[in-house]
């Protein structure tokens, strides 16, 4: 679904993301973990259109650079790590947002763009909530509505940078669940950037391991997640236990 | 494609009965209800402008006098000739043309806002009022022969500006928005100083570039009003044409762009438009302040922040504030007159903190 062919972005000239190689299957759910800086949001960024790069990336079979960028809204949805929410917009008018790559220029919503949103609000337990302006909802609801918008797009493709990052415990979980849940009913294909790796390790189908732009490591959770290549490149000590099936990933204090 | 998604995909995680989403929030009532007293207030203001000045002339008389004006209509109005002069040549081209000012000045200034996504930002922002001042300025200080181009210079001066603004703040920096803004504020100070050392050098002329600065309908005619039509017919329906779109872009260009919107070419053509309305309605104006500003955000804080409602409310509450404005400004001090940039200061300021303050206290409960 998605295939990254010596993906290269510079910002000036130094690279944020060097030549990086890799498929993507369709309806699969790939983390991108790694330290700071390692390039994870820049490649969720090429992606998705916002900066250029050399290289070639294709989506369901089309580059990238080729489309206009209503077209490869219809293919990819895109959801930063710290979203903006006017504070005085509506969950209705938000949700909407979503519809955006299907409306002409000059065009404006159709009955079936609203239907299509509203059902989705209905789905994530937010229809009751339409009239509600963004500022009165909490944590937990503004990351179902963002989820809602990106799902407005229809796209195959679903880019999350930090879903949980502005969560508590109980929601990231949550959150996380709904986007397995969604992926599967769908069959959406996840490309996300996880900064919990022990989180990563449960909902990833597949792990690539960024550091300074390039991919150190990829393969199934445990294939990854291993004391010897995460100290390698978290730069912290780390223990990785195993604790009902799942793995657990536990920074080390150095003593 | 490879994979399709379903048409109907069953409802995850709580499966309920589907319902259209309520309409109420893309189009709430209060919108059309804001629509409509913006148009009452906008009829009233219309009715009063007409009505009040220092000759007697009624409604009904200025009604007689339109249907009297109306081609291919043989329509005596039975007004005196005088009458319906004043009506006709002063007070009718006066109101029509602070009607289309304090739209475009209202209209921009919520462009402006949201192309920039800044509260602050008024269609002054890149160099519109420093340009046009600069272009009055030089026409003004060269000799009152030149008087007749004054609007033309104040207008191509405005749209300099903002050209200049532009083109060096698109070409610098990444955030594009902010470096926009920047370059705006450079200009205007730049063409300000200009416009002060022009003025300065010609004391003889002070009193003339400073009233036109601080804004006046004074001597408007029909001409002043088929002069800027064009401007301000094309502006309007530019901005009303893109009040979807601004609304997407109330997310921050960097979404606006994943969502298929291109939104630095939005917002360039936004600009282009809004600069040339406002450019028109100062070259005949001059320099009215606070109507982009109060106006805008007048219309945010008592119905919806949607640009589907703010650009039109905006256009025609700001067409009804201005004639009123004006009203108040040649009927206080009769027979002379307070210019129309200090009585929009002077009674929107107060205005928009009591809206401010009692929206405040309203979301609060």
């Amino acid at each position: 679904m998605i295939s990254l062919e010596t993906v290269t972005v510079r910002y000036g000239s130094t690279p944020a993301v060097s030549s990086l190689t890799e498929e993507i299957g369709s309806g699969e759910w790939v983390g991108l973990i790694g330290p700071n800086g390692a390039g994870k949001t820049t490649l969720l960024s090429a992606v998705a259109g916002l900066v250029t790069h050399d290289g070639a990336i294709r989506v369901d079979g089309e580059t990238v650079s080729d489309l206009s960028p209503r077209h490869l809204a219809r293919l990819v949805a895109y959801v930063p790590q710290q979203p903006v929410l006017p504070p005085d917009m509506t969950v209705g008018q938000y949700v909407l947002l979503g519809r955006t790559p299907h409306i002409g220029y000059f065009g404006f919503e159709t009955t079936e763009d609203r239907r299509v949103c509203g059902v989705l609000l209905e789905s994530l337990d937010l229809g009751a909530m339409a009239e509600r302006r963004l500022a009165t909802l909490s944590g937990g609801e503004l990351q179902r509505l963002v989820l809602a918008r990106a799902l407005a797009q229809e796209a195959p493709v679903l880019l999350l940078d930090e879903p949980t990052s502005a969560l508590d415990l109980g929601r990231r979980v949550e959150a996380l669940e709904l986007v397995d849940a969604l992926r599967r009913e769908r069959n959406l294909t996840v490309l996300s950037a996880l900064h919990d790796l022990t989180l990563a390790g449960q909902f990833a189908d597949r792990l690539v391991l960024l550091a300074d732009g390039r991919a150190v490591a990829i393969g199934k959770p445990d294939e990854v997640l291993t004391e010897d290549v995460l100290t390698g490149h978290f730069g912290a000590h780390v223990r990785v236990l195993r604790s009902e099936g799942d793995l657990v990933v536990v920074p080390q204090r150095v003593r | 494609m490879s994979t399709t998604l379903p048409r109907n995909p069953p409802a995850p995680v709580r499966p309920r009965a589907v319902s259209e989403m309520p309409g109420t929030s893309l189009h709430p009532v209060s919108a059309r209800r804001a629509v409509v007293v913006a148009l009452g207030a906008l009829v009233g203001a219309v009715v009063l402008g007409v009505s009040i000045g220092p000759a007697d002339v009624s409604f009904s008389a200025a009604l007689r006098v339109v249907a009297s004006h109306v081609p291919f209509v043989h329509f005596h109005s039975g007004v005196s000739r005088i009458d319906a002069d004043i009506l006709w040549q002063i007070r009718l081209p006066r109101v029509v043309l602070g009607g289309m000012v304090g739209a475009m000045l209202a209209g921009g200034g919520a462009a402006f806002q949201g192309v920039f996504r800044n509260p602050l930002a008024d269609p002054y922002l890149l160099g519109v009022a420093a340009g046009a001042g600069l272009g009055a300025t030089v026409v003004i200080v060269a000799g009152s022969r030149l008087s007749e181009i004054l609007p033309l210079a104040a207008f191509a001066g405005a749209v300099g500006a903002v050209t200049l603004t532009y083109l060096i703040g698109a070409t610098v920096g990444r955030q594009a928005t902010v470096s926009i803004v920047l370059a705006g504020v450079a200009v205007a100070a730049l063409l300000t100083a200009i416009q002060t050392f022009l003025q300065q050098q010609h004391a003889p002329d002070l009193q003339a570039v400073y009233g036109w600065i601080l804004g006046s309908l004074t001597v408007a005619t029909w001409s002043d009003v088929l002069l800027i039509l064009p401007y301000v017919a094309v502006s309007a329906l530019v901005l009303m044409a893109h009040r979807r779109l601004l609304d997407v872009l109330r997310v921050g260009e960097t979404e606006a762009d994943s969502l298929g919107v291109r939104s630095s070419r939005v917002r360039l053509t936004v600009v282009a438009a809004a600069t040339l309305g406002t450019a028109a309605a100062v070259a005949v104006s001059g320099l009215i302040g606070f109507v982009g500003i109060i106006v805008p955000h007048t219309v945010r804080l008592t119905t919806n922040a949607s640009y589907r409602v703010v650009m039109p409310v905006s256009m025609i509450g700001g067409a009804a504030f201005l004639i009123l404005a004006d009203v108040a400004a040649r009927t206080v001090l009769a027979p002379s007159e307070i210019p129309i940039g200090v009585v929009t200061a002077f009674v929107g300021a107060p205005f928009f903190l009591f809206v401010l303050r009692s929206r405040r206290v309203g979301r609060s409960t």
